[in-house]
């Protein structure tokens, strides 16, 4: 696919920028529909679509009014005049400022047992000499690819008879069994493409078993713990399905808000909450890929 | 100690090497080995536990729930013991009814009798109203003959088929609710028939989620296969960048990028407006895209397409340039070449990606339910309905244990052939 050479043909020149083209339909496919909301995050109309004034770039039709509504939907006293009152009082009574606390409590209480958990048994099952491995790996990894409507299902009546029902422990619990499988899959990754010959020239050079673990093994997989950590984490955040069956009001979080808002009272608050969405998946998407550089550059592997 | 002895003083002549301390190497090897395993498998050990508590047993609970068939042994027992040597083809005789009355009385005053109403009910419509009006009346009469009062409060009562129903949940388990989600029941003669032509939902419900799960599959392979390819052929300065692309919608929030294809497609959405504004359509013919199947498809096609590329782009990257140039230079052409060297090549990658989306697929949710309107529902929304709405758990379990068996099926071939240690994400 490098620079077209000069003797090619009309045809196959054509194919050339023809199939350039496809893909740029298709990138952009993947690419648009994410980003459309933004500008129309700013509508100041109550509507899902560009008003005509906003495709003339007038600054009256664009506003921060459902950002404001992120806030205030829910306050006590919308109204009252900004100081460190209001914010107190969104804060408290916010209800999306609510999903949005309750979010990141449960992602990552699951974040921090999944990945402890799951780091611990990825150690093990990298071993060759793992008894009936690929069965436990099996199991292990059956979170993710179980539909989620069964595992809600189930979950549901088990954890209403143990009384996890509509406890922020039950949605931890539940969210940190469908991260566990991201874990065990980026940690046994790294692990696999670790080369055991490091430890034994730290051992050969003098080092203590503790300090080969701190100074050559975890700087080495660290990387894959924390991606792993970080999957656990979105796993969470964006998990609606478990929450509709396992939570109370006072468990909501911002999917399960989002999805209540689509179905019911269809505001562009939504919008604007979804952008902020964007924003942290951009930031999240750039943590991993420098996390990836780094255990390349780590392990000698340089980008060609 | 005897046999330790024994090995002791053979040491030397039998020629089996030994540790220091004298016994066999092998066996010293072979116990290091167990202990190692053994201390292998305690790291597994904690996550083990805590998937099998959170996770596995919720389901197989779940799914016992499609068998189990408790209510009208519990709660109907005289009658099902006064039912016992019954011929099933006459009405039954007095002593049934008046054990039926004496259930019935209990039943009422523990309100249980309506759960069996409930259930028998799915069985045979009608039977909610029965019981709940028969326990209302029965309740104010005090003797007998019961046949007669139970025929003056219902006929039905006077209809054999009531007893069939009755006497077929004589055992606390049952096949039925599996029936019921195949689209077949028992008919008077206790045989296994197929149900009503218009009650016949749940099989052509599977066979849809499969149909749309296959298309979507398709639509990704075609869609991702390009880009897969640009993206593999292209240094990896410019690819990573692509890479992106792809990324950020794998990272983004499921309700995000559904909100964002209800904005695009619905009838006052951009989309449309686009259309009318090119002047493609008229304002009053602006096209239904979204709340039906083409809003699931479209959707779920952008949701899944991810999936498709990295394991099609990971297998791409592998394959050496050197091959197509080697077809070319023996005098195939580039479509020849492509077809007989390179497509061959990318099978693993597009069966990994077929397969991940196909799965992923068959058990959506929340898309369906946002976008798909009236038509666009898969199977997992009807379970969602049966255990929020009708409250009919059985059937909700059986459907979704159906649902699972084809999951996991489909999850076994891809551990097979194309292994579990591949996956790979980001």
């Amino acid at each position: 696919m490098s620079a077209l050479p000069s003797y090619v043909g009309p045809l196959e020149r054509a194919w050339y920028y023809g199939f350039r083209i496809l893909c740029g339909l298709i990138f952009i496919f993947l690419i648009a529909p994410i980003l459309i909301i933004v500008p129309l995050s700013f509508n100041a109309e109550p509507y899902f679509t560009f008003t005509p004034e906003m495709l003339s770039l007038d600054p009256e039709a664009f506003s921060m009014r459902w950002y404001l509504d992120v806030l205030t939907n829910g306050m006590s006293d919308p109204g009252a005049p900004f100081s460190a009152a209001w914010l107190a009082d969104s804060w408290s009574n916010g209800q999306w400022i609510h999903s949005m606390k309750n979010s990141f409590l449960i992602a990552i209480s699951a974040t921090v047992i999944a990945t402890t958990l799951g780091t611990i048994a990825a150690l093990g099952l990298s071993r060759p000499e793992m008894p009936y491995g690929d069965w436990i790996m099996g199991l292990l990894i059956s979170p993710m690819i179980v539909p989620l409507i069964i595992s809600a299902a189930g979950m549901y009546f088990f954890y209403s008879y143990v009384g996890l029902a509509s406890t922020y422990l039950g949605v931890i619990l539940g969210h940190a069994a469908l991260g566990t499988p991201f874990v065990i899959i980026t940690v046994t990754a790294t692990l696999a493409g670790f080369d055991h010959s490091l430890t034994r020239a730290a051992a050969n050079l003098g080092a203590k078993p503790s300090t080969t673990f701190f100074r050559v093994i975890m700087p080495l997989t660290l990387p894959g713990v924390i991606s792993g950590a970080l999957f656990a984490f979105i796993t969470s955040f964006d998990e609606v399905v478990l929450v509709i069956f396992l939570s109370s009001f006072e468990q909501r979080t911002i999917p399960r808000q989002m999805w209540s808002g689509i179905r019911e009272q269809i505001s562009p608050t939504i919008l604007a909450v979804a952008t902020i969405l964007v924003v942290m998946s951009i930031l999240l998407l750039t943590v991993v890929e420098l996390l990836r550089r780094r255990s390349e550059r780590l392990r000698g592997i340089s980008p060609s | 100690m005897a046999i330790t002895g024994n090995i002791d003083k053979s040491n030397g002549d039998d020629g089996v090497m030994r540790t220091a301390d004298g016994t066999p190497l092998k066996l010293s090897l072979q116990r290091a080995q167990r202990r190692q395993k053994q201390r292998t498998f305690f790291l597994v050990v904690p996550l083990l536990v805590f998937i099998l508590f959170s996770f596995v047993f919720p389901i197989l609970n779940m799914l016992t729930r499609s068998v189990e068939d408790p209510q009208v042994v519990s709660y109907m027992s005289n009658t099902l013991d006064a039912l016992e040597g019954w011929d099933g083809e006459s009405l039954p005789g007095e002593p049934v009814f008046e054990a039926m009355a004496q259930d019935f009385k209990i039943g009422r005053e523990n309100k249980t009798i309506g759960r069996v109403g409930k259930r028998l009910n799915y069985e045979k419509s009608g039977m909610r109203g029965l019981f709940n009006k028969t326990a209302r009346r029965i309740d104010k009469i005090e003797t007998g003959p019961w046949k007669q009062t139970f025929l003056d409060i219902d006929k039905k009562w006077g209809n054999v088929e009531t007893f069939t129903v009755i006497q077929r949940h004589d055992s606390a388990y049952s096949i039925s609710y599996y029936l019921s989600a195949l689209d077949l029941k028992h008919n008077e003669q206790n045989e296994i028939v197929r149900q009503a032509e218009e009650r016949r939902i749940y099989v052509s419900l599977f066979l849809r989620t499969f149909g749309v799960s296959l298309v979507i599959a398709v639509l990704t392979l075609l869609l991702g296969f390009p880009i897969a390819y640009l993206m593999a052929n292209l240094p990896l300065r410019y690819s990573n960048l692509l890479m992106i692309l792809v990324l950020l919608p794998f990272w983004t929030s499921l309700l995000v990028r559904t909100t964002s294809w209800i904005v695009l497609l619905q009838s006052q959405g951009v989309i449309n407006d686009i259309f009318v504004a090119v002047g493609i359509i008229d304002e009053e013919e602006r096209i239904q895209m979204i709340f039906n199947m083409t809003g699931t498809i479209v959707a779920m096609t952008h949701i899944l397409l991810p999936f498709m590329v990295l394991p099609l782009y990971s297998v791409m990257r592998t394959i050496p340039p050197s091959y197509m140039r080697a077809a070319r230079s023996l005098g195939a052409n580039q479509f020849v070449a492509f077809v007989r060297i390179y497509l061959p090549q990318t099978v693993p990658g597009i069966s990994a990606g077929a397969i991940l989306v196909f799965i992923l697929a068959i058990g959506y949710y929340i898309t369906p339910a946002l976008v798909g309107g009236e038509t666009g529902q898969l199977i997992s929304n009807i379970i969602a309905y049966h255990m929020q709405r009708s409250l009919n758990w059985g059937l909700a379990g059986a459907l979704g244990s159906i649902l699972l068996l084809s999951v996991l099926v489909l999850f076994g071939l891809y551990s097979r052939f194309i292994g579990l240690r591949g996956l790979k994400f980001g």
